[in-house]
């Protein structure tokens, strides 16, 4: 996974609530058996105005011009900045899987669902909540200015805004670690491996039924 | 000891270790399995040379992307290349799985409780958000994305935090014709698709228990779209008779051990919880979704709301966005909008009990002409050999039905089933997104029995003032 720790980048603002994973990629593109490749399709039913299918040449597609990420003062970009609830619905980790494969490496919004929330750690995409009161000052600062930057900070947990004020913001000690790190969790709990075998004994025996196995 | 909730109850069971920050290393049960959220995983590990933890906590089948019609093989190669991993993957590695053709196969959701694999006490993950519907057995459900779905692969655990926790509780009695989706919808309408979030809700009352396990599912199903990451019900009678006998239940020898272990599987009395909110079932109507998400949602006899009267411009923006989308007028009644498709079925609504209800509704009608298409799609395999043998299959055909094979079809359309843009689709599914049933098209959620009422008139209809 790639390493977080100060990232500096161009905004574009997503003014809609409850943006759920099924908006962010759409279902025909889950039929991948790869974890990259979803870039070109993040937000396809609103970005383009065809209908998009698995496989297809991007590049030749009618763009919707009223799409925000459209607007030539948007592109690359790498902060999302949303409304709340954002990434609701399905627990497709292909949702930050595009992002990531678009480029963005935050979002920011007053609330996140909470499955799209972890699954944003996975993958190198810091996902940071801030006040709605914040938020919305973002909202009008990138809209009033074009080429407007942010820089996140992790390792401070700080937002600076190009004015020199910055919005501080919580991060668990154990995802904070992992993202700054670039480290893969499953080394890290597999180094617990002995305590997981034990309790998985203990448990076998207490319980047995939980460990049956099923017909073939 | 403090007076716990079941929560706390099966948190702290299954805690193989914990830091200071409250991240905390949680033992997994039972791992459920489908096509579309393992390939990656299954590559991840295989490219790490990490094995399998547990390959028996895995039950697997194909569900999303397979037909729903008699065909043997599926048209589209990329659909087929991604079920045929999911079968190579498991043989490879020993994984029961329930394939194509195998006549336990279904969705996942349905099948884990119908063969037991679901059991009270457990952590259930699966790589899909609707693993709530699991926590239905007082078992602690909960859905994860691909990373962790290889994470559970590789150390049979979860890393987690705990969440807060809410009880809905919704006494006294249903009235006729309102079943356990309207409670799931009504819900939804009064916390919003966020009002869940962060937080494990418990659903309590005595209108929870007079639910069948079908019915609990359903409600639990939903806790998702309310933006909770579990839904739970404590075990009682109903729990322990539905588990009776299921091939991953407890042998004989160990039943009433089980049986014991299983009825402290409760919240104790007094046990405090962050968030209370109280439900009269007496109040609740037939629901039905107007707009693009879970809670733009009405009783049947009322209007499409009007965003003029929204105060906040957010919601108002999302509201007119919505109405845009769906193709509806402000203020217009419910009852007027007309249907083009008609889908019962989903992990929401496809087991038997949905099945009989619906069939109770169609018996000796027929589907309105200007209706295109109206389908029964069962949750399983079993659920459809069950209904057959009831002859619920020849109601539904009787009365203009197509009666189909076992998936999540039109749920989300990944399969060949689903909605050309602009069409209107009653539908007995969890998620009104849109696109969700295919690009432009239009899902209004509501009961079996209203969609089947709503196949029957050709618009929707409160199904309780359907003549007799
Ligand atoms: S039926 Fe629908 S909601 Fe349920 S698992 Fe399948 S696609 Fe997901």
């Amino acid at each position: 996974m790639q390493k977080f720790e100060v990232h500096q980048g161009l905004v574009v603002p997503l003014d809609r609530a409850n943006v759920d994973t099924d908006a962010i990629i759409p279902k025909q593109f889950l039929k991948s058996i790869q974890r990259s490749g979803f870039g070109p399709n993040l937000f396809d039913a609103w970005r383009y105005l065809d209908e998009g299918r698995p496989g297809q040449d991007c590049a030749t597609r009618p763009l919707n011009p009223d799409f925000v990420l459209n607007q030539p003062r948007y592109a690359g970009a790498s902060v999302l900045l949303a409304r709340e609830n954002f990434g609701c619905g399905s627990s497709r980790e292909h949702a930050p899987w595009a992002l990531e494969d678009y480029g963005f490496r935050v979002v920011i919004a007053p609330s996140f669902a909470d499955i799209f929330f972890g699954n944003c750690f996975k993958n190198g995409v810091l996902p940071i909540v801030l006040p709605a009161a914040s938020v919305d000052a973002l909202f009008r600062a990138v809209e009033a200015q074009p080429g407007y930057r942010l820089t996140v900070d992790l390792p401070a947990q700080k937002v600076r805004l190009p004015d020199g004020s910055e919005f501080a913001f919580d991060i668990d000690n154990f995802r904070k670690y992992c993202l700054v790190e670039g480290l893969d969790d499953i080394g890290l709990t597999l180094r617990q491996a002995d305590r997981i075998r034990a309790f998985e004994s203990a448990r076998r025996t207490a319980q047995p039924w939980l460990f049956k196995e099923g017909a073939r | 000891m403090p007076a716990q909730t079941l929560y706390d109850k099966l948190w702290s069971s299954h805690v193989v270790s914990a830091e200071d920050d409250g991240t905390t290393l949680l033992y997994i049960d039972r791992h459920l399995v489908h096509e579309v959220t393992s390939p990656q995983a299954f590559e991840g590990l295989r490219l790490a040379g990490r094995s399998l933890w547990r390959a028996s906590s895995i039950l697997a089948t194909a569900d999303h992307n397979v037909p729903t019609t008699a065909v043997k093989e599926i048209a589209d190669p990329v659909s087929r290349l991604q079920v045929s991993t999911l079968d190579d993957n498991c043989s490879r590695l020993g994984i029961t799985e329930f394939a194509m053709g195998d006549r336990r196969q279904g969705i996942v959701h349905v099948i884990g409780p119908e063969q037991g694999a679901t059991l009270p006490g457990m952590t259930v993950v699966c790589g899909d958000s609707h693993t709530s519907t699991h926590g239905a057995f007082a078992a602690l459900a909960m859905g994860i994305g691909t990373s962790e779905v290889e994470h559970v692969m590789a150390t049979q655990c979860l890393i987690s935090r705990k969440a807060r926790s809410m009880l809905v509780r919704v006494d006294g009695a249903l009235g006729p014709g309102v079943t356990a989706k309207d409670i799931a919808l009504a819900v939804i309408g009064v916390i919003g698709t966020a009002g869940g979030t962060g937080h494990a809700i418990e659903f309590g009352g005595s209108a929870i228990r007079g639910l069948s396990m079908e019915g609990r599912m359903t409600v639990c199903n939903m806790a998702i779209e309310a933006g909770a990451r579990n839904g739970l019900v404590a075990v009682d009678d109903t729990t322990i008779e539905y588990l009776r006998g299921r091939p991953y239940s407890p042998d004989d020898s160990e039943w009433q051990a089980a049986v014991a272990v299983w009825r402290e599987l409760h919240s104790d009395a007094g046990a405090g919880f962050d968030r209370v909110v109280e439900i009269d079932a007496a109040t609740i109507e037939p629901q039905v979704t107007w707009g693009t998400s879970p809670e733009m949602v009405s009783p049947v006899g009322g209007r499409v709301p009007d965003p003029a009267a929204e105060s906040d411009p957010v919601r108002r923006q999302g509201m007119e966005k919505a109405l845009a989308y769906m193709g509806l007028r402000a203020n217009m009644p419910i009852t007027e909008i007309t249907i083009d498709k008609v889908f019962i079925g989903s992990c929401t609504n496809s087991r038997i009990e949905d099945l009989r209800a619906a069939a109770a509704v169609v018996r000796g009608r027929h589907v309105a002409a200007s209706v295109r298409l109206a389908m029964v799609v069962p949750g399983s395999g079993l659920v459809k050999a069950a209904a057959e043998a009831e002859g619920l299959d020849r109601v539904f055909m009787a009365a203009g039905f197509e009666w189909r094979n076992p998936g999540c079809s039109m749920c989300l359309g990944m399969n060949d089933d689903r909605l050309a843009p602009g069409e209107r689709c009653a539908s007995t599914s969890n998620r009104n997104f849109e696109g969700r049933q295919g690009a432009g098209g239009r899902t209004h959620l509501l009961s079996p029995q209203m969609a089947a009422a709503a196949a029957i008139a050709g618009h929707f209809v409160d199904v309780r003032t359907l003549a007799a």
